[in-house]
């Protein structure tokens, strides 16, 4: 069983946090920094598992991680997972994020964490895998999404009207935000095609 | 067409995140957070109606806050409201919230569970299957109780869509989980082994997670499903890389289901089918063939895939433990990845080599491989593989290695990472005790090991190697003269000091011979710790000073010095000050043999099993047997199992000491034998008496609870008997004693074991003794026959005699837990195993008594295992040369019927038929 998927960045800022045991908001925390902590003092090109930290189970627990670029996928998993089919599973997850995204990047994941958290759900569901089929996954993104465009058609005109002006008044409006030490783009994703 | 376009992104959130990123602290990121944080409830809290939209962003908004570690206490209404909402974008959101932020304790979980049912029945599969999330994420017990009834129904109906099959299949295992009590078997329950034959594949991959969790727990009900998956893996393992289109993952078919299809096969035993399990072996085959081939990609992703299904089709194999020649292939294959240049797989390898090493067909292969884990152990960069390589010399570790892997553990030691080093420390203990073949190299690795990583060795395994070296005079120099050295290194470990403090105090006198260790010199080495060490350490050698007054009065003085000094007589410490008051006491007022008797030697502490072990348990089972091995015979009374004295070196004993007669307690003596206090009978008394019928022989069989007694007496000759036992060794004095006046000569004795030969010549009123040295090849059912014959007055004396000597005298005592007995009780369950008999009794059904002759048997006598407190069970494990034997016994006595039934089930039938044989003469 998968007990919790943790995105962070090269800082140790959590980009997404999705746990399949409760835990107190609090120990969430503590668990999100432990794992950062194992998991950044790593060399690169070590094996990518270890033994999980304490809070989270120690060693009956392994992690099982990637990091690119910016950003380290963590999976906690049980020992009834396979460690390698768990690596494969988050290259299907960051792949699919590629797709969906068109490049993802840092940013992507925190202006639209919603969308994040529906392509896992459409991976895993309750600390397990529902499905490895990536076309699957995005055709059922897409089709959200395309729900969602056609309710906003009606409902949300005016809405999406007030943002257009807006968006017109500010041009450049993503060099408006400082987004500090967010690199833009995962440079060359060493594992993607 | 991406899936998600980038022009919609929301303004506001946008803006809000890039606020808290330009933040200059925390206290600042605080307050805009509060400030946002106020200006969402008001949004919330006002009569406008927000739009979709604004829903949206404004939940995202909080989702953004909570994963920065705020706590989030409002909204909650607001997202349950949403679930209501018609739309999906509204719903979507409402689920969200709630999956992310509302925890199974929720007081709202009846109006969410409200929407729920609504969705469940609404028949829009988007929304089934964002009601089914909800479930799976939360996952309550309020949640499975409304719904563990209606899953299994649209998981099994025949229209519901494959992707809410999916979703059903692992939101009902995620309610078994939690609530398995309501989560009930029935109809459906073939009908979902039967989804492993599903034309989805993501439907298959769903339900093969949710019947591996069923049939772990109800393995008779699912068992169909082993014949179901041997055929889907044998379809997916032998269909060509583009067969299975979307679910080929980098030229490799469905990994992740191969994965799961071979985990939910280690649920089960191999196939009783001949069918199947060829079928089974032919995939196994297949995919160790795979490995072999030249790889169709160069990208890792198709190795990765690749190797996932061969680490579980190699578990498998070792999980079945049954096929030789595929456990060769795994461990060839393992071997190949030892050396592999991918990392991952070399930590892999390694692990699954540690459960390969366990099995009794591939133990010797694995042990091929040392020399690279060794390397390994040195080489590899990363601490995660390093360990790896620990634990799997640790598994691989038996006496034939145990030096090598024990040096090698130890030189890791100095330079391993802080994280591993105490189970590292204990790891080295436990080997280096297990496998001791002299224990010198036992005591020269303990204090190694508290020389390298001082700071890691724990309280037990310092504990222990002082048990071990107060138990086993023949270390104990040795002992000694190393801590001796070791003390003199400039900066020494506590433990170590504790240690030397322990053993120079009991054992100082050793080395004392020596000038470069005169007495003075040894107190003067650990005086010089003495400022350095924390209080305990004190206590400990101020205790060893006092020992040192009575091991060589010449220290007295200077001691007496140290001990009246302020810093000791008025330490503020409570216990330091008393001790040194006592201390000094004790050695100005008592008399040298006071001082020796209150400070003697410690006895030997009681063989038990090593308090070491019970900290590594998770790694190894209970039971392992403490101390292998001895080689030298030269074994003292004391170190016997429940031996009262010490020391008790009998060869100098002129004549049969008086316990040796008190012993002899059972036989009952014929009027006509003369009293038998007495050693020497009246010289007129023997004629007339026919001297080849003993008139006083004594069973074998009283011999079988005891070591000591008289054996054989008749007016001529006594014969006392003292034995001792350790392992499958055992010694044992024979005491031939005169009772006449005058000589025997030419007296020999003649035994089907090795004896040294006995004095030829007896004096009237003498005794000569002999000492016979026994090993226990095997198990034995006949005792060993002595022959005498001797010439007294001139006439031929004959006499042959059993000695007794059985089977049961090799036993090692084995303590052990209620649940560990019935366990291993269980695991002895063929017939031939088990003895029986049911017998009368022929003494008194004494409690004491039978607890005594329990004991005397050398089993362990297990307290509280029995639930019936009127019955006996004991435990022990017999040592022979060629294997050990653990037998367990019970014994239920039946006071109305005055009967006995004793059951003894011990691993090699000859031997529970014996011991049942033997123990049936004893109550």
């Amino acid at each position: 069983m998968i007990k919790a998927i943790l995105i962070f960045n090269n800082h140790g800022k959590p980009r997404l946090s999705k746990f399949y045991e409760h835990y107190t908001e609090d120990t969430e925390q503590q668990i999100i920094r432990e794992t950062f902590h194992l998991v950044s003092k790593r060399d690169e090109n070590v094996c990518n598992f270890l033994e999980g930290g304490l809070l989270i189970g120690g060693s009956e627990n392994k992690l099982i991680y990637r990091h690119y670029a910016t950003l380290y996928f963590v999976f906690c998993v049980d020992s009834s997972e396979s460690e390698l089919g768990i690596l494969d599973l988050i290259q299907v997850f960051v792949e699919t994020l590629d797709k969906c995204f068109e490049n993802v990047c840092e940013l992507d994941l925190i202006f639209h964490m919603d969308k994040v958290h529906n392509i896992l759900a459409e991976m895993v569901m309750g600390g397990m895998v529902l499905e490895t089929n990536m076309s699957e996954i995005i055709t059922q993104a897409e089709a959200h999404n395309k729900m969602e465009k056609s309710e906003a058609g009606i409902a949300g005109a005016p809405a999406r009207a007030v943002s257009a002006v807006k968006n017109m008044n500010l041009p450049e409006m993503p060099k408006n935000i400082n987004i500090g030490d967010i690199s833009i783009k995962v440079p060359n994703l060493p594992s993607f095609k | 067409m991406p899936a998600v376009s980038k022009g919609d992104g929301m303004r506001g959130l946008a803006v809000f995140i890039s606020d808290i990123r330009n933040c200059k602290s925390k206290e600042a990121e605080i307050k805009r957070i509060n400030k946002e944080l106020a200006n969402i409830r008001s949004k919330f809290k006002g009569d406008k109606a927000l739009d979709g939209y604004s829903k949206k962003k404004y939940v995202c908004k909080l989702l953004f806050i909570f994963l920065l570690g705020h706590d989030i206490d409002f909204g909650h209404m607001e997202a349950v409201n949403l679930l209501s909402s018609n739309k999906y974008t509204e719903k979507q959101i409402g689920y969200l919230f709630i999956s992310v932020l509302v925890n199974s304790n929720s007081e709202l979980i009846r109006l969410i569970n409200n929407a729920i049912k609504n969705d469940l029945s609404s028949r829009n599969p988007t929304f089934m299957c964002l009601a089914l999330h909800c479930i799976a994420n939360v996952g309550s017990r309020e949640m499975a109780e409304a719904f563990a009834g209606e899953i299994p129904r649209i998981l099994v109906a025949g229209d519901t869509m494959d992707s809410v099959k999916q979703s059903a299949a692992l939101c009902l295992l995620r309610l078994y989980k939690t609530s398995p009590d309501l989560v009930l078997m029935g109809e459906w329950t073939s009908r979902v082994v039967h989804l492993l034959n599903d034309q989805h594949m993501g439907v298959v991959t769903a339900a093969i997670s949710l019947i591996t969790c069923l049939s772990q727990k109800n393995p008779d009900e699912f068992k169909t499903c082993v014949s179901l998956a041997v055929s889907r893996l044998s379809r997916i393992v032998s269909s060509a890389s583009t067969d299975l289109q979307d679910y080929t993952y980098y030229f490799v078919p469905a990994p992740w289901l191969s994965c799961k299809l071979l985990r939910l096969l280690q649920c089960y035993p191999p196939p009783e089918d001949g069918a199947v399990k060829g079928r089974l072996v032919e995939c196994l085959e297949t995919i160790l063939n795979k490995a072999q081939e030249p790889p169709k990609s160069k990208k890792v992703q198709h190795s990765n895939a690749k190797n996932a299904i061969l680490f579980e089709a190699i578990s498998l194999i070792i999980h079945y433990d049954s096929e030789p020649n595929l456990l060769v292939r795994a461990c060839n294959q393992l071997g190949q990845f030892l050396q592999h240049r991918e990392t991952n797989l070399r930590y892999l390898a390694l692990e699954s080599m540690c459960t390969l090493a366990s099995s009794e067909f591939s133990h010797e292969a694995v042990k091929t491989h040392i020399e690279t884990v060794i390397n390994a152990l040195k080489t590899e960069r990363d601490v995660s593989v390093r360990q790896r390589a620990a634990d799997l010399l640790y598994a691989m570790c038996d006496r034939s290695n145990a030096k090598q892997i024990v040096a090698e553990m130890l030189s890791y030691l100095e330079t391993a990472d802080y994280s591993i080093r105490e189970e590292m420390v204990l790891k080295v203990a436990i080997l280096a005790e297990k496998y001791a073949v002299d224990y010198s190299w036992y005591v020269d690795t303990i204090l190694n090991l508290i020389r390298i990583a001082g700071d890691y060795v724990s309280e037990e395994v310092w504990y222990r190697v002082i048990q071990i070296v107060i138990n086993r005079d023949d270390v104990q120099g040795y002992a000694a003269k190393t801590v001796f050295e070791a003390l003199q290194a400039p900066a020494c470990h506590e433990n170590m000091v504790k240690v030397g403090g322990y053993i120079l105090g009991e054992f100082g006198n050793l080395i004392a011979g020596d000038p470069r260790s005169s007495p003075l010199v040894q107190f003067n080495l650990l005086h010089s710790k003495f400022h350095l060490c924390s209080v305990p350490t004190r206590a400990l050698l101020l205790s060893a000073y006092i020992k040192f007054i009575n091991l060589f009065p010449e220290t007295k003085s200077t001691i007496q010095e140290v001990l009246r000094s302020d810093s000791q007589i008025r330490n503020s410490d409570v216990e330091l000050q008393q001790r040194a008051v006592e201390y000094l006491k004790l050695s100005s007022i008592a008399s040298t043999d006071v001082l020796a008797t209150v400070l003697e030697e410690m006895p030997p502490f009681p063989e038990r099993e090593s308090s070491i072990l019970a900290k590594l348990k998770k790694k190894k089972g209970p039971g392992a047997v403490s101390v292998n091995e001895l080689e030298e015979g030269k074994r003292e009374g004391g170190e016997l199992n429940g031996g009262g004295e010490r020391g008790g070196d009998s060869s100098s004993t002129p004549s049969p000491s008086a316990d040796l007669l008190g012993l002899r307690a059972g036989p009952p003596v014929t009027a006509a034998a003369p009293s038998a206090g007495s050693l020497l009978v009246d010289v007129f008394s023997e004629a007339g008496v026919n001297d080849d019928v003993p008139f006083l022989a004594v069973p074998a069989c009283l011999f079988v609870c005891k070591n000591n007694g008289v054996l054989f007496e008749n007016q001529l000759l006594q014969i006392g008997i003292k034995s001792e036992y350790r392992q499958n060794l055992g010694r044992m004095y024979l005491f031939y004693g005169n009772k006449t006046s005058v000589q025997f000569v030419t007296f020999t004795t003649t035994l089907n074991v090795q004896a040294k030969p006995v004095e030829p010549l007896i004096e009237g009123g003498a005794q000569v003794q002999q000492v016979i040295n026994i090993e226990c090849l095997t198990d034995f059912s006949d005792a060993p026959l002595l022959n005498i014959k001797f010439r007294y007055g001139g006439a031929l004396q004959n006499l042959t005699l059993k000695l007794p000597v059985t089977i049961n005298k090799f036993f090692q005592p084995t303590e052990m837990a209620s649940h560990d007995f019935f366990q291993r009780w269980k695991q002895l369950s063929l017939p031939q195993q088990e003895a029986q008999k049911i017998f009368k009794a022929n003494h008194a059904m004494d409690t004491e008594v039978l607890k005594a002759k329990l004991l005397g048997l050398g089993m362990a006598l297990l307290e509280n295992v029995d639930p019936n407190p009127e019955n006996f069970v004991c435990a022990g494990v017999i040592q022979t040369k060629a294997q050990q034997v653990g037998s367990l016994l019970r014994l239920e006595p039946n006071a109305q019927a005055q009967m006995y039934r004793l059951t003894v089930r011990s691993s090699k039938d000859t031997v529970s038929k014996r011991l049942c044989e033997l123990l049936a003469e004893q109550f």
